[in-house]
């Protein structure tokens, strides 16, 4: 009768893929260094969540993973970063059609001047995903479910986006972006502008997400990370400093930077 | 509007989960207590080499709660009832290790008492002890599980009789002490079993302690009886 | 010391309050004194410009009945077309004379005038406006039809109060008698002021015969000029701006082009006019004085304008809507034609019709190219006439007729400026409309 007691996170994590690697990534702004030979690798079907200190250079790793870099003047990247074992920044690669499968979601919601329908199928349509109009009502409809959704706007597909509150425009920007059927989600501090109840329900969202997608969530709050993530990486002046379960970052982190960090003795 | 659930299920899986874990424990404990009284009544040695080993599978489960209360009160940030929660989760299972280690003890003692004079209605006298105070371990679970302030507070009061049959007890084997020099050493262990059981009892007002303070918030205004009165009173030892 | 002072109250003034208070009333004052001049003068404009302009849009008309005598008009009395039209005005001329004849006799009007100096009250235009008649509806050869005639220009004068007995005296295009005469027919109702369309709507004249001088072909004109603008301007100018927004890579080549667009928005319009002439005129030939030439002009000119409020639109387009697009995986063509240009839409709409605004009141380029001195007589017929053939526009008309030496041509000017100034203020309240309706809140 002697039983181990095994976590479920443990038993996730030995079954799971790999879906972004980077190695040795250094980013530079004109004369700035803001990313200092970083390396991480992402797991599918998990959330992994990038922490830091403002200007840590979190958000700029995040966009390098989707390559929202190339629209900024003046930053070169170096480095390799494969989905897939793809080098995304192969000269054969359009970024627009990466783009498709890495989705983005943005820290304050910022759905189209158009009606939710329009939202959500613009994707879609510019990547020529649906056959049809049922086709794309499918798509339409799947995404506003995935996206926790679906109840509210059914009556309203026709209505604008603008005209919902934060939480609700947020989501329709979540299925807007998993419309395109992405394999990974990033997501830039996507709870900064909400409410704590909205915050929340995004929340149990991500939850939920994580069974379909990689997500990467960037987050100034920590506690955030801390409630939704199953791995986590703290950046730190644009190093990567640690990186790995969440729980252990949490209770017993290997670096004492992150554990200045987490427990609040550095900004 | 105000929900049992929290918005992220999650959180409320692993609180679930815990508490599944909380109430493992002290179905082990309740057994443990059951089968080292049943084994010292019948002489069973290999009962008795049971129980002490089950000890390790309870004092293992504390760990993981230890280890699951720390990473969630790490990882969750919780407040109010829910920390509350947390914190008395970790109380009970410290009490239900003890209560767990004491059975033990009793169980060890067995194989010793086995090897000395038998004294009369000793085992009878225990068993009626310990099958109280697992009565009270049962009923402060059922408590918590239902947050049931007031059968917390009647398991508290219950430790009174608890205390009471102890006192007995000891009268009972200084009498036997005085009467035959050779039962002295008998009597100490059967003694120290009795002050096992008693402390147990203890523990499980602790149990139920933590299940008002998790409803209210606050512990139980009355103080908890102390009928145990040998060390104060020194007229119980003499007769 | 930053320890607060406990026992100052509230409901007293404090002397620095007091000060401050009196230099915020006085600065008010100031605001108002300024906004009181500028209304004033604006008042001041708006009567000068209503009360010299309203009498062109009211003409003195006499209204006679004139026998149409077959004998004179269809000798042969075959209604044929052919024939008819060998009838000059010179023919229908005496028709005239003999209905003066018929109403003095008639009315009973006592006059010395021979029946020549009475039909020389009414316009030269009036002969025509008969033939013209004729010929669309020859039945009416043989009848008595009634007619409505222009007063010439001195009689229209005399009704308008512009022509008096004394300023007169040494004139020889009328006379006291002819001002008898007509107070006469005055009082009898055959001569009276009414509304006259044909001066928004018709033809310029000749000098002889200011009454019958309309802007309606120079408003073709300037239509046409702002049809052509509308039409090459606005894409050339959306083009320039989207490029320069979101495209350009940020270098000296780009900062160059932006620095002479702005500056090209302050170039004096005339420069725009020699180089129509000297480009699309003498180089290009195209045909002088024509609205296509006058568009092209106008073109270059709203150019520089149009890209600046369109970038301005752009820039008012917020970055995130981009990174919204560019996150769902739109190339930057795609996002500037989806999601830029649609919501920078109203801001472009508002810097265009502002723009054509301003092109519709320039006058000094179209003076190289010919559209000042133009005579514009002739509605063109088709859309290619209406471009290629010469012409004249609102602001080149307003002046010429300005510069003519008849008094009745001065007070047209005054009217072309209300019709100019309706048309300007109707596109600015279009724009203003506009611009309110699609403002949008983030």
């Amino acid at each position: 009768m002697n039983e181990k007691i095994i976590s479920h996170e443990e038993l996730a994590m030995t079954s799971q893929t790999i879906k972004i690697s980077a190695r040795h990534v250094d980013v530079h702004y004109d004369k700035t260094h803001a990313i200092r030979g970083v390396s991480a690798e992402i797991p599918s079907n998990s959330v992994t969540a990038f922490i830091g200190p403002s200007g840590c250079g979190k958000s700029t790793f995040l966009r390098c993973l989707n390559r929202m870099n190339d629209t900024i003047k003046n930053c070169q990247v170096s480095g390799d970063i494969l989905l897939d074992g793809e080098d995304i920044y192969d000269p054969k690669v359009d970024p627009v059609q990466l783009r498709a499968k890495v989705g983005m979601v943005f820290q304050k919601p910022n759905p189209f001047p158009k009606s939710i329908y329009d939202n959500v199928a613009y994707g879609p349509r510019i990547h020529g995903l649906a056959r049809d109009k049922s086709d794309l009502d499918g798509i339409v409809e799947q995404a506003l479910r995935r996206a926790a959704i679906w109840e509210e706007a059914k009556d309203r597909l026709s209505a604008p986006g603008t005209g919902l509150s934060g939480g609700q425009q947020q989501r329709v920007c979540i299925a807007r972006a998993i419309a395109t059927a992405p394999e990974v989600l990033l997501m830039d501090e996507p709870c900064s502008a909400l409410d704590p109840i909205a915050t929340a329900q995004i929340e149990e969202l991500i939850d939920e997400l994580r069974q379909n997608y990689a997500v990467v969530i960037v987050t100034h709050s920590m506690h955030q990370a801390a409630r939704v993530s199953q791995q986590t990486a703290f950046f730190h002046m644009g190093t990567l400093v640690e990186f790995g379960d969440t729980k252990t970052i949490f209770t017993n982190p290997r670096d004492p930077r992150t554990e200045s960090y987490i427990t609040g003795r550095i900004g | 509007m105000s929900s049992n659930q929290h918005i992220r299920t999650a959180f409320d899986r692993d609180l679930d989960q815990l508490q599944a874990q909380m109430l493992r424990m002290g179905g082990l404990v309740e057994v443990a207590i059951l089968e080292a009284a049943k084994s010292f009544e019948t002489q069973d040695v290999q009962l008795a080499d049971e129980v002490r080993a089950a000890d390790r599978i309870i004092d293992d489960i504390e760990t993981q709660i230890n280890e699951d209360v720390t990473s969630i009160i790490a990882l969750q940030a919780p407040t109010a009832r829910d920390l509350r929660l947390l914190l008395s989760i970790l109380k009970v299972a410290g009490n239900l290790e003890r209560i767990g280690d004491y059975a033990k003890n009793m169980a060890k003692r067995t194989h010793l008492l086995l090897q000395l004079p038998n004294i009369e209605n000793s085992s009878s006298s225990l068993r009626r002890l310990s099958r109280e105070v697992q009565l009270m371990l049962k009923d402060s679970l059922d408590a918590y599980v239902q947050r049931d302030t007031e059968l917390a507070k009647d398991v508290i009061a219950r430790d009174n009789d608890v205390d009471e049959l102890y006192n007995g007890l000891f009268r009972q084997f200084v009498t036997h002490m005085m009467e035959d020099p050779r039962n002295i050493t008998a009597c100490l262990h059967l003694h120290f079993i009795a002050k096992n059981i008693e402390r147990m009892g203890d523990h499980v007002t602790s149990i139920a302690e933590q299940v008002v303070l998790v409803v209210t918030g606050r512990m139980p205004s009355e103080s908890r009886p102390k009928g145990d009165r040998t060390s104060i009173d020194v007229t119980l030892s003499q007769e | 010391m930053i320890e607060p002072n406990p026992h100052k109250s509230l409901f007293v003034a404090s002397a620095q309050n007091k000060r401050r208070a009196t230099a915020e009333k006085r600065f008010h004052m100031l605001g108002l004194t300024a906004i009181f001049i500028a209304l004033s003068m604006l008042a001041i404009l708006m009567t000068t410009i209503v009360a010299k302009g309203s009498g062109a849009f009211q003409q003195s008309f006499i209204t006679l009945d004139v026998a149409l005598l077959e004998a004179k008009l269809d000798k042969k009395g075959t209604r044929n077309p052919d024939n008819l039209k060998k009838v000059t005005t010179f023919g229908y001329a005496p028709l005239i004379k003999a209905a003066f004849e018929q109403v003095v006799v008639a009315r009973g009007i006592e006059t010395d005038l021979t029946s020549k100096d009475m039909a020389a009250i009414v316009s030269k235009s009036a002969a025509a406006q008969m033939r013209d008649r004729v010929l669309n509806d020859p039945r009416l050869i043989g009848t008595t039809a009634e007619f409505k005639f222009l007063a010439n220009s001195w009689i229209d004068g005399y009704l308008k109060g512009r022509v008096t007995r004394e300023t007169i005296a040494n004139n020889k295009n009328i006379s006291i008698a002819q001002l008898d005469f007509a107070d006469r027919l005055i009082e009898l109702g055959i001569i009276e002021k009414s509304f006259n369309i044909q001066f928004i709507l018709g033809a310029d004249a000749s000098d002889q015969r200011p009454e019958d001088a309309g802007i309606g072909v120079a408003i073709i004109g300037s239509f046409a000029m702002m049809c052509v603008v509308l039409l090459l301007a606005l894409p050339i100018g959306v083009a320039a701006s989207v490029y320069l927004e979101e495209f350009a890579p940020e270098n000296r080549l780009t900062d160059f082009i932006e620095v002479n667009v702005a500056n090209l928005a302050a170039v004096p319009s005339i420069v725009f006019g020699i180089l129509g002439l000297a480009f699309f005129i003498n180089m290009m030939h195209f045909p002088q004085s024509a609205p296509l030439v006058g568009g092209l002009v106008l073109t270059l000119m709203t150019l520089p304008t149009i890209i600046i409020s369109t970038r301005a639109a752009l820039k008012a387009v917020p970055p995130s809507i981009r990174s919204a697009a560019l996150g769902v995986g739109a190339s930057k063509m795609q996002t500037t034609i989806h999601h830029v240009l649609p919501l920078a839409a109203p801001g472009i709409l508002t810097g265009t019709i502002l723009g054509l605004a301003q092109a519709l009141g320039e006058t000094a380029p179209l003076l190289l190219i010919g559209m000042i001195g133009y005579v514009a007589t002739n509605m063109p017929e088709t859309v290619s006439q209406g471009l290629l053939s010469p012409n004249s526009a609102m602001p080149a008309q307003i002046y010429e007729w300005a510069k003519r030496a008849d008094p009745a041509f001065y007070e047209r000017a005054w009217g072309g400026i209300i019709i100019l100034l309706i048309f300007l203020v109707t596109m600015n309240l279009i724009a203003v409309r506009l611009r309110r309706r699609f403002e949008r809140r983030w």
